[in-house]
């Protein structure tokens, strides 16, 4: 039956959310104007842009949490979205291990849920754990996780409902270089598991960008957009990023051979 | 002392009853209060109950309903001004927590011809809890029994992170807007048990002295409602002991049981 399932779904390219003419207003400020944008399975897309674009607000809008001023939002019917926060803060008093967060994500069980369904459940929670190497985590408490292991922790809560669009909100923000390569690694293989659709916000373009379908360069609208070359390469882009673009591409430049020098893209 | 205890005249019966109701309606309340960082938002409903008791006196109502309606009505207030003011909530909160209280000392001063003993409200009077009130109370106890068992797994998803659960479908609005409603009406009901002053601390102490205690949320809730049982009933045994006021009683108990849990080293 999971085969079955996950077979239709492994070359499909089913739209799951389609925003037309997104306009946003906060108060009398316009943070978000004329945005179309498609989001489809088995695609990754990355939006980026600088601080106050209205990035965060389009991601907002685009999984439900808030209503645009004006346009149209359609979503695939049942669609499951898994969410991956930029961070979270729980209070020092609250005793919860790892575990009990990633469980907390499941579905919530029926009042009499029988052993059965209990034992399905910790079968996916257990894949998602040894997917995202968390083993040795479960019992600690949340707030004694680190910074790259909380992405991990938190990319897993996002897994365990198997999403049909994965939604990550800075993934990489405050990780190391090495660390992003290897949460990429790991996006990129959650893909090609759960064929779902994958949306992902970023101020890095240049370590995204190869594994990204479409980069889309907001900046209250939709600057320019298309792949990760195209994106690069358009003026529009360059006159946004400007120095500090070409000083992540310097940074780059310092790795040596073993990077790909074209524009130090990493898979 | 023995005699008293054997054969307990009524009022004591209805005393006792009474705390450990409110004590059941407080704990899973409180835990929340804690793990959210709410408590100043009960301080402020409490102190907005005088108000509700000088309405009640001036419109000749009866005075639970008063203060019930009023709790409401100001929770409500905060709930929907901290949305659309640009005011921190605990700006907000402070500036309605004395506001409300001002204008309840005021209103009761216009009131020469009624005698009434303003301390038993600030600080309680367990002696005159009636049969009405433990009904009002049950009632109470049951409703938030039944919100806490549909709701538990919702409200610690809301705690962790609000989005977060929004966009695993909890409808995270309404259910903080029933977790306000019936702290409101908790408070309205245990003004006659530690009054308008002390109200918040039998929220947070017994959770508090349970956090350094516990493993798990739900180990929390059972030991802070131990500690709350243990504080009423010695309380009050405290209080009819040494002739001291009950309300106060009960929570110098609660504070020692606070105190002893800090020797013990946090789990």
């Amino acid at each position: 039956m999971n085969a079955s399932l996950n077979l239709s779904k492994i070359n499909t390219n089913e739209i799951l959310v389609q925003a037309t003419n997104i306009t946003h207003f906060f108060g009398e400020k316009r943070v978000l104007q004329n945005i179309d944008l498609t989001l489809k399975r088995n695609e990754i897309t990355t939006l980026i842009g600088p601080n106050g674009a209205g990035k965060s607000t389009l991601l907002k809008i685009l999984i439900d949490l808030i209503q645009p001023t004006l346009g149209k939002i359609w979503r695939s019917p049942h669609l499951s979205i898994g969410f991956m926060p930029q961070k979270i803060q729980v209070d020092a008093s609250l005793p919860m291990t790892v575990a009990r967060f990633l469980k907390l994500g499941l579905r919530k069980p029926h009042f009499f849920s029988s052993q059965k369904t209990e034992a399905n459940f910790t079968t996916e929670l257990m894949q998602t754990v040894s997917l995202l190497r968390l083993e040795k985590l479960l019992n600690t408490p949340i707030q004694k996780v680190s910074g790259g292991e909380m992405q991990r922790v938190l990319l897993a809560r996002a897994l365990i409902r198997k999403p049909d669009l994965l939604v990550l909100d800075e993934p990489v923000q405050g990780v190391d270089l090495q660390g992003q390569v290897e949460l990429y690694h790991l996006i990129n293989e959650i893909k090609d598991t759960l064929h779902c659709g994958i949306l992902m916000v970023s101020h890095d373009l240049h370590i995204v960008m190869k594994s990204t379908h479409q980069v889309l360069c907001l900046n209250e609208h939709i600057c320019c957009s298309g792949h990760p070359q195209t994106v690069s390469e358009s003026p529009a882009f360059k006159n946004l990023f400007g120095q500090e673009f070409d000083e992540i591409a310097i940074y780059e430049h310092h790795h040596g051979d073993t990077c790909d020098h074209t524009h130090g893209l990493l898979k | 002392m023995i005699d008293i205890l054997l054969h307990p005249p009524e009022f004591l019966v209805l005393a006792l009853l009474g705390g450990l109701l409110v004590a059941s309606i407080a704990t899973p309340l409180g835990v929340f209060m804690v793990w959210q960082r709410q408590s100043y938002f009960s301080a402020t409903l409490a102190h907005s109950a005088l108000l509700g008791v000088s309405l009640g006196l001036l419109l000749q109502l009866n005075l639970t309903l008063a203060v019930m309606l009023t709790s409401v009505m100001i929770a409500l207030s905060i709930f929907f001004l901290s949305k659309k003011t640009a005011l921190s909530s605990d700006t907000l909160l402070g500036l309605l927590a004395h506001s409300t209280l001002a204008l309840g000392l005021v209103i009761l001063s216009f009131q020469n011809h009624i005698q009434i003993d303003i301390m038993s409200y600030l600080f309680g009077d367990i002696l005159s809890i009636n049969t009405t009130d433990i009904i009002l109370m049950a009632v109470l106890l049951v409703a938030v029994v039944l919100y806490f068992l549909r709701y538990w797994q919702d409200l610690l998803n809301i705690t962790l992170n609000t989005e977060l659960a929004q966009v695993e479908g909890v409808r995270t609005q309404s259910v903080q807007l029933m977790y306000t409603l019936l702290l409101a009406l908790l408070i309205a009901l245990a003004i006659k048990v530690v009054g308008i002053l002390l109200i918040t601390s039998l929220l947070i102490i017994p959770s508090a002295a349970a956090h350094r205690l516990s493993k798990s949320p739900e180990q929390m809730l059972s030991i802070s409602y131990l500690f709350a049982l243990l504080s009423i009933v010695f309380g009050l045994v405290f209080s009819m002991q040494w002739d001291t006021p009950a309300g106060p009683s009960i929570v110098v108990v609660a504070s020692l049981i606070f105190l002893a849990s800090l020797i013990r080293k946090p789990i």
